[in-house]
């Protein structure tokens, strides 16, 4: 990264993004990822000496649209929490480009990279950890104004008010320390923190994974409000693919440093291209008895290999029922299948292409 | 099918400086042998404090089992010395935990741990303990088994640690297998591998377990009764398919209402239940679930709602069970932020 942007004089606080450029189908683009790596150095020896790398995430690519929300789904392991804090420059990336709006996040310095963060928050997965306990709810929210030279600490300490008010939360609690609060509540401050500097980008990294099954549902209800009433964009990280239908405009689903299928939710959840994403959704559990006994599910053998050393040609082939020679050989490409459903079946699990990017 | 287990009026209080904790309030169920059921509750809801009083491994102080009997076999558990319960435990009725290296020691092998257990309860040789050893991590599915003895437990994947922690609490034979959460710290991928194989170890070997979860789609293919706890209460009772089908408590139905649903057309919204999880440290006078029911009347206020029988095997704690059995439904799809208060942010200052 180059420091070369911060020897201009800036102007006071960062102004919002004023446009987000459209692509060839008239959509706003506001966050854009191309060809994403990041990579960990793994270090032994007395010498800490680099034998080699942790692959976290592999060259992704992918857009976000302006008001929408994507879901980021995989399991422990695929790199998608490192590519949510990549995409906010939280990770440097080790290659790739992120630009966000009409701004090269990739390209900036760090001044201006915090100063652009006011408009990207991000929502943590534990609500127990993300919060410090020996501060205040009125100043873990007000915190991000502050930072941000945001209002005096009148206005701050109003803003606060409002902003809990807006979560569900009573604005009496601002004198009040995280202890006292639940699990859902807890997650309640974290999102009210990422509200305050008004963003129109929130990365959302499993915030409801901690929670209780009736509390996740206030959650994700609750952001999507969020979201309708605020015209938020979202990137929503996930470990399954069961609460992602409920608030995803498009679903990525991530294996092993890479992702293997995007596709609007409809395409994701009724016509599943590739055999992962296939073998994520029959393992989800239906809570009905009936259904239950009479569904045939797609155990995957073995475990997620280790990303230090992913494996030759598809990196999902060892697990892969449908896996052939080709597949153990060649690296399939991520590329766009279109709209048509029936045949692209076909390609996805038998040839290199084994990933489709089914655009609509 | 003769009775295993038999569970009465089981209640367990932590005294903490807070004030005392009710974690367990007078549970009642019991169990067949080779029945399995389903213990489904939220965190706080005391289905790990009661297996654990059951097992008699609640940390006394500030633990303590007030009341209540637990006959397993022919003899109540509550009142065996520590030295007999020892013997019960592990060799009659195992545990598998949540995070499997709670139960594994980092610093010995799995062989040595594993063949622990079979010298002592069963009185085996080591070489005979070896290859029993062997004999039972094949059994659960862990390549090259007799080679892996040596490993320790930091050598294997999230999903083999739970396959070892089943092999060892499977390695005496016991009549009951109480599994606490066992898949809820793994992927879904996995999650599924276990399930499939502890439904086909109980086929195989006929031992009744007690599966302890938070998440209804889980077992629903797996058990044969469910008992659905709240505050340390047992609010519904029921064989697997009542449960789901003729739902008799407003709990019950709030936590399937907010269940996704994999096959939902289109994008729905989730129907949460609303408000914060029960105060444990409140004297149960009134339905715990009062403050957070759709359905609530006057009377939930003043009396707690019993267990009462609403049809064969099927009991609900609510006073309006039976309505809610008939398919009485109150719907609540009021937005989870104030909307008001948006116009307001809006114009706070920024």
């Amino acid at each position: 990264m180059t420091t070369e942007t911060s020897t201009i004089v800036t102007p006071a606080p960062s102004p919002a993004p004023q446009f987000a450029p459209t692509d060839a189908l008239g959509r706003k683009v506001l966050v854009q990822v191309r060809d994403l790596k990041k990579y960990f150095p793994i270090r032994r020896g007395v010498l800490r000496r680099t034998v080699g790398h942790i692959k976290a995430v592999d060259g992704i690519s992918f857009d976000i649209y302006q008001g929408e929300t994507l879901g980021l789904v995989g399991e422990s392991g695929c790199g998608k929490s490192t590519a949510g804090r990549s995409i906010l420059q939280l990770e440097e990336p080790t290659a790739g480009t992120v630009k966000f709006a009409d701004r090269e996040l990739t390209e900036m310095g760090r001044n201006d990279i915090r100063k652009t963060r006011r408009h990207m928050q991000m929502i943590f997965q534990d609500p127990y950890a993300s919060l410090n306990p020996r501060m205040t709810v009125g100043n873990i929210i007000s915190e991000p104004l502050a930072i941000h030279g945001v209002g005096d600490s009148a206005g701050r300490k109003e803003r606060v008010q409002e902003l809990l008010r807006v979560v569900g939360l009573n604005p009496y609690f601002v004198n009040r320390y995280p202890h006292e609060f639940s699990g859902g509540q807890r997650q309640r401050i974290g999102v009210a923190r990422a509200l305050a500097t008004n963003p129109s980008f929130i990365v959302a990294d499993e915030p409801i994974s901690a929670l209780d099954v009736s509390i996740q549902a206030q959650v994700v209800n609750m952001l999507d409000d969020l979201k309708q009433e605020l015209g938020l964009t979202y990137l929503f990280i996930a470990h399954d693919l069961s609460m992602v239908r409920y608030i995803s405009d498009r679903v990525a689903v991530m294996y092993l440093g890479r992702i293997v299928e995007l596709s609007s939710r409809n395409e994701v959840y009724d016509h599943p291209l590739h055999p992962y994403t296939q073998a994520l959704l029959s393992a989800i559990p239906v809570p009905d008895p009936d259904k239950e006994g009479r569904r045939q599910r797609i155990i995957l053998e073995g475990d997620v290999p280790s990303p230090a050393n992913p494996p030759s040609g598809c990196r999902f082939h060892p697990r892969c029922a449908y896996a052939t020679d080709v597949c153990r050989q060649e690296d399939p490409v991520f590329r766009d299948l279109g709209t048509a459903a029936g045949p692209a079946w076909w390609p996805a699990t038998m040839r290199p292409a084994t990933t489709g990017e089914v655009r609509n | 099918m003769a009775k295993l287990l038999e569970v009465t009026n089981l209640t367990t209080r932590f005294y903490t400086e807070d004030g005392i904790v009710h974690a367990v309030n007078g549970i009642t169920f019991d169990l067949g042998e080779g029945e399995s059921m389903a213990i489904v509750g939220e965190s706080g809801s005391g289905k790990s404090v009661a297996m654990k009083s059951m097992m008699g491994i609640i940390p006394s102080p500030p633990g303590k089992v007030e009341a209540g009997t637990v006959i397993f076999g022919d003899r109540d558990l509550l009142q065996l010395s520590a030295a007999e319960m020892r013997r019960v435990r592990g060799r009659e009725m195992a545990m598998i935990f949540q995070d499997p290296m709670t139960s594994l020691n980092p610093v010995l092998t799995v062989g040595v741990q594993m063949t622990e257990a079979l010298i002592m309860h069963l009185g085996m040789k080591q070489e005979q303990a070896n290859e029993r050893a062997a004999e039972l991590l094949t059994m659960v599915g862990l390549p090259n088994a007799a080679d892996r003895l040596k490993d320790y437990p930091h050598q294997f994947s999230g999903g083999q640690r739970q396959r070892i922690g089943i092999a060892m609490a499977l390695s005496c034979n016991p009549s009951l297998l109480i599994a606490d959460e066992p898949t809820t710290a793994l992927d879904v991928t996995i999650q599924a591998q276990i399930v499939d194989l502890v439904l086909r170890l109980k086929q195989q070997l006929g031992m009744a377990i007690i599966w302890i979860t938070h998440d209804l789609g889980v077992i629903a293919g797996m058990v044969d009764k469910i008992a659905v706890m709240y505050s340390g209460f047992i609010v519904e009772l029921a064989p697997v398919r009542a449960l789901y089908k003729e739902t008799a408590h407003p709990y019950t139905v709030g936590l399937l209402e907010s269940l996704p649903k994999i096959d939902a057309r289109r994008k729905e919204r989730l129907i949460p239940i609303k408000g914060l999880p029960p105060d444990l440290l409140r004297e149960p006078t009134y339905c715990p679930f009062a403050p957070r029911c759709r359905y609530n009347i006057e009377r939930c206020w003043e009396e707690n709602p019993p267990l009462l029988p609403i049809s064969k095997d099927h009991t609900s704690a609510c006073w309006r069970a039976e309505e809610i059995f008939n398919g009485l439904r109150i719907v609540d799809y009021s937005k989870e932020i104030a909307v008001d208060a948006i116009a307001a942010l809006a114009e706070a200052p920024l």
